[in-house]
């Protein structure tokens, strides 16, 4: 099998928009016997990333993963499962239900030149963590002056969606975007899912990698390739009059919504951002240079969300190429809802196309 | 106290009532169940059989898609009804999700209990009417409130207590040694009632603490006893001991109920991938409900009426339940935004306005493109 680095990328994508440059990421070639995939396979999301983690263990023996229920259960979604097997316990640690200290030894491990991954078992967990992400693991690179990196990555299942109990299917992105040193990365399909773990595993910064758990049984097929810069945005269908910017498991219900929107007659073009720090600007300006008019969804509360952050910077970019004021499509800025209301708080298909109607001066 | 251990003997298990149902002797505990009649026995009988019933009909709603979730609490429930027994009225609860037969003993309605886990919503009841708070799904967070509900106590001078009700994983949390800090420092009476069921989800004890969890809490200057969690009149006694503590000024106590998770952590869990069955079968030997029907047999209290009486109570209590849980309604739309704050909030208002207008456009007379 033949590992691409993330080196040998395209320079260019199918919209026209360059990628951001990366720093280039060195994989240690595997024999073809230990690779976790060889060839393209329909896997579901959870078992792209399994495979991914498996790849990233096999590369580098200072990847370790630390989490409650990661061993023996293979995680609640079973995203670790087979690992401890593989690997033992020194490498697939099941640790003391305590998510700031697996923060904080994550911490410890780095200072020694481990990468460690930890799983937060759920997104509404990760607050007892957060002091150790914001005040330390974010900080350390630029309070040592670049000496000391932290190459932890937060794998955390968010979102809702599955009608589950509280703190069960929050979507806490927009702290940590909001907390300089950490990158942010939410993908939406298994191939990203494959593809985008190494190279946040990889990473010499600590990558938050969150995983749309309603999705985690959605499969579809992976190569064995590490792709483009987890730092790009990808066109997932192109479109001239409205551009519409998604992530995480809103993906997919905007395409959804773009193909609804193209039997009305209106081209939608949908971008999932994949890495929500940094963003991935030159790919959304070049859209909304070509669409002028812009809606960005979420499902994360409006106020203070990534989706005004996103239309802030795209108005200093391009405001004379926007045709309309740019909308947003979110959570309501509320306390994530019990389950059987939390249709109504989550963008759907209906929601984004009223936003896409907005957007055209269709409505109000 | 020579019960109330210092930490170097973490493995003492206090024990009123052996797995044969014998009555065994405890100098300690013994005056604390002293009063405990005939018909108290019956009644604690009834009520573990009643919230085991209750238990096993929610299980089923799960299963027929009735239910998104539930905890069982099967094989906890000498645990839970004794301590929750034990409490007077004006005492307050702060428990985590398994405690539902500690809701059973505060009063609060099956139908009611299910509400967070058929999604109708967050809190099944109004915690300042039942003085029990809304269970806590964070592990841990509410050993603090707990605490601080007692320090109030102490700053109202009243003597009512606040019990803390957690699990053996959820001793590994920085709140918990944080509460145990507090409460000891500011001497609140707060009981930490830790329910050791032997498991975090697929976590065993064993991972969480290499001393016996009773022991630790010496180190922070709170007496502990580790009890048989199966045995319900150690734990009423061991409850009703750490409550009178608490009411005259003697501080916390740390009670370790020694238990076990007779089913998995959730309906969505498989504990077949993680725990040896002999385990389940070497526990069921010791089945809290078992050793008190033992008891009252070998009293001749264990009458064919008292079971016929048993068995119509858990029979209407189930059948209300499912009748509750089913006919409990949808929450209204937009309930999603209301009581996000105590006052108006101009930003939710608006969000609010805006919502009812969005779905007003799908009714007949309005204009859905
Ligand atoms: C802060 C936090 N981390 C993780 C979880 C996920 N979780 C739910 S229950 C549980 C295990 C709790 O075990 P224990 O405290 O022993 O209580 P039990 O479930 O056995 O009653 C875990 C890890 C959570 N609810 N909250
Ligand atoms: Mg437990």
């Amino acid at each position: 099998m033949s590992i691409e680095t993330i080196r040998s990328a395209p320079a260019t994508r199918a919209n026209g928009s360059t990628p951001v440059p990366a720093t280039p990421v060195p994989v240690t070639p595997v024999s073809p016997i230990e690779a976790a995939l060889t060839d393209t396979k329909t896997l579901t999301l959870a078992k792209a990333i399994n495979a991914g983690l498996r790849q990233s263990m096999l590369d580098d023996p200072k990847v370790v993963l630390l989490g409650e229920d990661i061993g023996a259960l293979g995680g609640v979604f079973r995203v670790t499962i087979d690992l401890l097997a593989e690997f033992g316990p020194n490498r697939v640690v099941d640790t003391p239900l305590a998510e700031s200290a697996i923060i904080g030894t994550a911490v410890g491990l780095a200072y020694r030149g481990y990468r460690p991954v930890c799983e937060i078992q759920f997104d509404g967990f990760i607050f007892p963590g957060f002091d150790q992400i914001v005040s330390q693991v974010a900080r350390f690179h630029y309070r040592t002056q670049g000496a000391l990196r932290m190459p932890i990555t937060i794998r955390v299942p968010f979102g809702g969606g599955i009608g589950a109990a509280e703190h069960h299917s929050e979507s806490p992105e927009a702290y940590f975007t909001h907390t300089s040193g950490l990158r942010v990365i939410a993908v939406s399909n298994p191939q990203d899912a494959y593809s985008l773990i190494r190279q946040a595993i990889a990473s010499d910064d600590p990558v938050l990698f969150f995983e749309p758990k309603r999705r985690y049984h959605v499969a579809g097929p992976v190569t064995p390739q590490l792709g483009e810069p987890f730092e790009s945005a990808r066109v997932v269908a192109a479109g001239t009059d409205v551009t519409l910017i998604a992530y995480g498991a809103l993906v997919t219900t905007a395409t959804d919504a773009a193909l609804a929107a193209a039997d009305e007659g209106i081209s939608v073009e949908v971008i999932d951002l994949r890495s929500l720090s940094p963003i991935d600007y030159a790919a959304v300006e070049a859209s909304v240079r070509k669409t002028g008019r812009l809606v960005v969804t979420h499902e994360a509360a409006r106020s203070g969300g990534l989706g005004g952050e996103i239309i802030a910077e795209v108005t200093e970019r391009c405001f004379d190429y926007l045709e309309a004021a740019p909308v947003r499509v979110t959570g309501f800025d509320i306390p994530y809802p019990a389950a059987k209301l939390e249709s109504h708080h989550l963008p759907d298909l209906d929601r984004m196309l009223d936003g896409v109607d907005r957007v055209l001066g269709r409505r109000r | 106290m020579h019960t109330v251990h210092t930490g170097e003997t973490p493995d003492i298990l206090l024990q009123l009532l052996s797995p044969e149902g014998m009555r065994l002797a405890d100098a300690d505990l013994d005056p604390w169940v002293a009063e405990v009649t005939g018909a108290d026995l019956a009644a604690l009988y009834q009520d573990m059989v009643v919230v085991r019933r209750i238990d096993a009909e929610a299980t089923a709603l799960q299963r027929q898609g009735e239910l998104g979730l539930w905890p069982p609490l099967l094989g906890q429930e000498a645990a839970q009804i004794g301590s929750g027994r034990a409490l007077r009225a004006d005492d307050f609860v702060f428990s985590s999700y398994r405690e539902n037969a500690v809701a059973w003993c505060r009063g609060i309605a099956p139908t009611d209990i299910l509400r967070v886990w058929r999604g109708t919503a967050q809190s099944g009841w109004d915690p300042l009417v039942y003085r029990m708070a809304t269970p806590s799904i964070i592990i841990g967070a509410q050993t603090l409130h707990a605490t601080g509900w007692a320090m109030g106590a102490v700053f109202d001078g009243a003597d009512s207590v606040a019990v803390a009700y957690f699990g053996d994983g959820a001793t590994s949390e920085g709140d918990v040694s944080e509460a145990l800090v507090f409460a000891a420092s500011f001497q609140a009476p707060v009981v930490f009632f830790c329910q050791n069921n032997h498991w975090a989800i697929s976590e065993p004890v064993g991972l969480q603490t290499r001393f016996g969890i009773a022991g630790r809490a010496p180190g922070f200057g709170i007496p502990s006893l580790r009890i048989d969690g199966n045995d319900v009149l150690a734990v009423m006694a061991a409850t009703r001991l750490a409550l009178n503590r608490a009411r005259t000024g003697g501080g916390p106590t740390f009670i370790e109920a020694v238990t076990y998770r007779m089913g998995p952590h959730t309906t969505a869990d498989d504990p077949t991938r993680y725990r040896p069955a002999a385990e389940l079968e070497e526990w069921a030997k010791k089945d809290p409900i078992l050793r008190l029907r033992r008891l009252l047999d070998s009293l001749g209290l264990f009458t064919p009426e008292l079971e016929s009486e048993t068995q119509a109570l858990a029979d209407a209590t189930a059948a209300e339940l499912r009748a509750g849980c089913i006919g409990l309604p949808d929450p209204e739309p937009l309930t999603v935004l209301a009581n996000v704050y105590a006052t108006p909030h101009a930003g939710v208002d608006r969000q609010r306005a805006e919502y009812a207008a969005y779905l007003a456009s799908f009714e007949p007379t309005g204009g859905k493109v």
